[in-house]
């Protein structure tokens, strides 16, 4: 069965980018504008990971981080955030708040790619 | 000659080729290179490429090859580093450097002054690209302590000891540690021993922690940075410590010093029974250490387990640098592959008409059965010939890089459907041709930028060489956006040449129909590239000798199109059956256009010239059965097999078609060889054997004959 992957972001753009590569590579997708979209999408469905931008209206990448991890069935889901070179302090909250790994923006397909085998396996 | 002589011959005739490949491989990255100068990936190949040529060169005995490649290495090294930038002068350089490298594997004789320049000076010229820039970059790099820096670069293999502690919480980052470890594992040889030491009672166990850490031991050519990698998410959760325990330059140097025992029994200080007694009586070190209570077991287990991965890895290194997925067969073999193969076809088609006749239905079903195996068989046995085309485009873009420089033209050529499959043998001889269509393109086709300027064209010239797959042929293309052919300058020749009257009329098909003719060249003046006017007619023969075709179109001033039309394959060809007499023979289907009925009547109105009318065109026609002597009437009506070659239609008049067939083609005897007319037999369900027409050479003949007898 091939594996979900949620990608959270309030550009348009950047998620169809995320969306057309990781279907491309065979996983299915589900969209969300921002974290509190996120979240209210997260229960009821089985994800294997998530892709989130950190700048973000209503709720921002760490928020949805810190909300994914406080409930037990997404304690332990791989999260990589895309982040800017000049976020250094924001890449280090979202390590605190237990994110995966990170994508440094902007990337290319292939590296987006990487990053998800690496953590999904 | 001694067996192992012979054994040292075979190895460096497989060096040989495989360095060829690699030689290819190399040319192409760098071509693509000067497209894509950061492209890091190829930066890569072409660095490995080098590398397999230096490693494998060294073990066969080609010491210059691996010498003067290493020189290089050294260098792509650097620009694989970043610090030497890729520039066209260093392509040109490594170009001419893959040259030197393929004479030195072709082993020019000393006495001849090798062609381009000497090793020696293409090295210096390396140097003094890579010395340039070191000075450059030297003030802004801190000399590291180890020396290693330069002779532990990636591309080597190396001996790591990792160590991999997670953090106990490393779960809740969403990390799962057992993905790392693939990751390491997928970077080379490799090792893992879990270390359990930590894990505490059940009663103080946290289920969501992680109590294990790893103890692995790496070889792999990729260097440090690969590893690091692998460890970039998690780097400050983690626990993660890097040795470099052993590298493939260190082992010689490292086996260099003499154990104390050996020394002293050199010395004749002790006798060897003794210091072999004391030996055998003395405790392994681990046991030792096990025993004080200073190590815990595993830790022995785990230094062990290190132990044995350097031996292994050493050992390996030792018989061969890489395992190859692909087995090499010589090609003799594949043939007698098919060869059988073939037999088989032949006999399964026996056995299906037989089967046939018995109306059983178990004998059918078998028969059957038997039927979609050997199809499947001999699909499977003619696929391993199969080549992918591309292997010789990558030559035709030197080839166009080099000339046009040297005509001062400016050309780009592109490609499309490299990897089209076609049987190997037919590759091998379809270079030749093509190099020869590529090289009229640069020269005629293609026109100096100034001029095509003035013409409203681009200065960089276009040839597109394309393959693409269609039934069971292959279609070449070679499309050049040159100046077309010159139709009236074509005529001109052919009367000069006397090949036609003034008055001919001739559409155009026919018209560039001669330039295929022996020595037929409307070159001004003679380069070193082409207008010596042999060649068209060579091109002709090989496709010919392919049983394939080739045909021209030319737009004047927008471009020539040549297409070339290849069977798939030369062992199997469809045909079409037909008989005369008593008599079987076959036509490769490829260029059967169609079949028409040849009354008496139509005879009678042609008014005794072999000449029919078919839908209002004139085709000739010859007369197989008065060709081959056939004795016999022949039916009141008789079929026409047509043809069409190279734009010209010609017809064979048989008694009657007898259908499409699947021709194994045998070769003939000695005694047969010669035969005009006769390119080959096959042997048909019932075991009675059909001729293959040759069909150029009998039209040529009869061509010849009219021309002599009128």
């Amino acid at each position: 069965m091939p594996k979900t992957i949620m990608t959270v972001d309030d550009s348009a753009s950047i998620r169809q980018m995320v969306s057309f590569t990781l279907k491309k590579e065979g996983y299915e997708t589900i969209e969300a504008v921002d974290g509190a979209d996120a979240l209210s999408k997260l229960n009821g469905r089985t994800i294997h990971m998530i892709i989130t931008d950190l700048n973000m209206p209503n709720l921002d990448g760490i928020g949805l981080i810190k909300g994914a991890r406080s409930n037990p069935s997404l304690k332990f889901i791989p999260i990589v955030m895309l982040t800017t070179e000049s976020q250094e302090s924001k890449k280090l909250e979202g390590r605190q708040a237990g994110a995966t790994g990170w994508i440094i923006k902007p990337f290319k397909p292939e590296q987006l790619v990487a990053v998800v085998k690496k953590v999904l396996g | 000659m001694t067996e192992t002589g012979t054994e040292a011959n075979t190895y460096r005739e497989i060096y040989k080729e495989e360095a060829n490949e690699q030689l290819l491989e190399l040319e192409t990255a760098l071509l693509e290179l000067e497209e894509t100068p950061d492209d890091v990936e190829l930066i890569g190949r072409a660095f490995r490429a080098m590398h397999t040529i230096k490693g494998s060169g060294a073990m066969f005995g080609f010491d210059d090859i691996a010498g003067f490649t290493h020189e290089i290495e050294t260098v792509y090294d650097k620009v694989r580093e970043g610090n030497i930038p890729v520039t066209k002068e260093l392509i040109n350089l490594t170009l001419k450097a893959k040259d030197r490298i393929k004479s030195m594997l072709d082993e020019t004789p000393p006495g001849e002054a090798p062609v381009g320049l000497t090793s020696a000076e293409i090295v210096a010229a390396f140097k003094k690209l890579a010395s340039g820039e070191e000075v450059f970059t030297s003030p802004a790099t801190t000399p590291s302590p180890e020396r290693a820096s330069s002779s532990y670069t990636a591309g080597e293999n190396i001996t790591y000891r990792i160590r991999f502690k997670p953090s106990p919480d490393i779960f809740l980052t969403g990390t799962n540690p057992l993905l790392l470890l693939d990751e390491i594992r997928s970077l080379g040889e490799c090792r893992i021993a879990a270390q359990v030491d930590d894990i505490p009672p059940l009663t103080d166990m946290n289920p969501e922690y992680c109590y294990v850490y790893w103890d692995i031991v790496l070889t792999t050519g990729q260097g440090i940075n690969a590893i690091k990698d692998v460890f970039i998410f998690i780097e400050d959760l983690c626990e993660v410590t890097i040795h470099i325990i052993d590298s493939e330059d260190g082992f010689t140097v490292e086996e260099d010093y003499k154990k104390i025992g050996e020394i002293l029994v050199e010395k004749g200080d002790i006798k060897k029974e003794d210091l072999q007694k004391v030996l055998t009586e003395k405790k392994y070190l681990g046991e030792i250490l096990v025993n004080s209570g200073l190590v815990a077991p595993d830790k022995v287990e785990s230094a062990l387990v290190e132990q044995e991965h350097i031996r292994k890895v050493r050992d390996k290194s030792k018989a061969k640098e890489e395992t190859q997925s692909s087995v090499k067969v010589p090609a003799e073999r594949l043939d007698m592959l098919v060869n059988l193969v073939g037999e088989l076809v032949t006999l399964q088609s026996r056995l299906t008409q037989t089967a046939s006749l018995f109306n059983k239905a178990e004998l059918s079903a078998l028969a059957e059965e038997v039927e979609r195996l050997t199809g499947e068989l001999r699909d499977n046995a003619l696929n391993m010939r199969m080549l992918p085309i591309g292997t010789t485009f990558g030559r035709f873009k030197r080839l166009v890089r080099d000339l046009s420089g040297e005509l001062g033209k400016e050309i780009e050529m592109t490609t499309e459907g490299a990897e089209t499959e076609i049987d190997k043998t037919v590759i091998e001889k379809l270079n030749d041709p093509l190099v020869h269509l590529i090289r009229n393109c640069i020269d005629h086709g293609i026109e100096l930028p100034d001029i095509r300027e003035s013409a409203n064209k681009p200065r960089m010239g276009i040839i597109h060489l394309s393959a693409v797959h269609s039934g069971g042929n292959v279609i070449v293309r070679i499309q050049d956006d040159g100046k077309g052919l010159d139709k009236e300058a074509i005529l001109a020749k052919a009367i000069e040449k006397g090949l036609i009257t003034h008055n001919a009329e001739l559409n155009e098909k026919e018209i560039f129909g001669f330039i295929f003719h022996p020595g037929f060249s409307t070159a001004k003046e003679v380069t070193s590239v082409s207008g010596r006017g042999v060649g068209m007619d060579v091109v002709r023969k090989a496709i010919d000798a392919l049983r394939g075709s080739i045909d021209i179109t030319s737009v004047r001033g927008k471009g020539t199109t040549v297409t070339v039309t290849l069977p798939l394959t030369l062992a199997i060809v469809e045909g079409l059956l037909f008989a005369i007499g008593k008599e079987h023979f076959v036509i490769p289907l490829s260029i059967v256009e169609e079949c028409v009925e040849l009354t008496r009547e139509d005879v009678r109105k042609a008014h005794g010239k072999n000449v029919a009318y078919i839908r209002g065109e004139m085709v000739p026609y010859i007369r197989l059965r008065k060709e081959f002597n056939i004795p016999g009437q022949e039916p009141p009506i008789e079929q026409i097999v047509v043809t069409g070659r190279n734009g010209e239609r010609i017809g064979f008049v048989v008694d009657n078609v007898i259908g499409e067939h699947q021709t194994v083609i045998k070769n003939l005897g000695k005694f047969y060889r010669n035969v005009e007319g006769i390119s080959g037999a096959t042997i048909l369900g019932d075991g009675t054997v059909a001729l293959l027409v040759d069909v150029p050479k009998i039209a040529k003949n009869v061509e010849l004959a009219e021309a002599i007898f009128g």
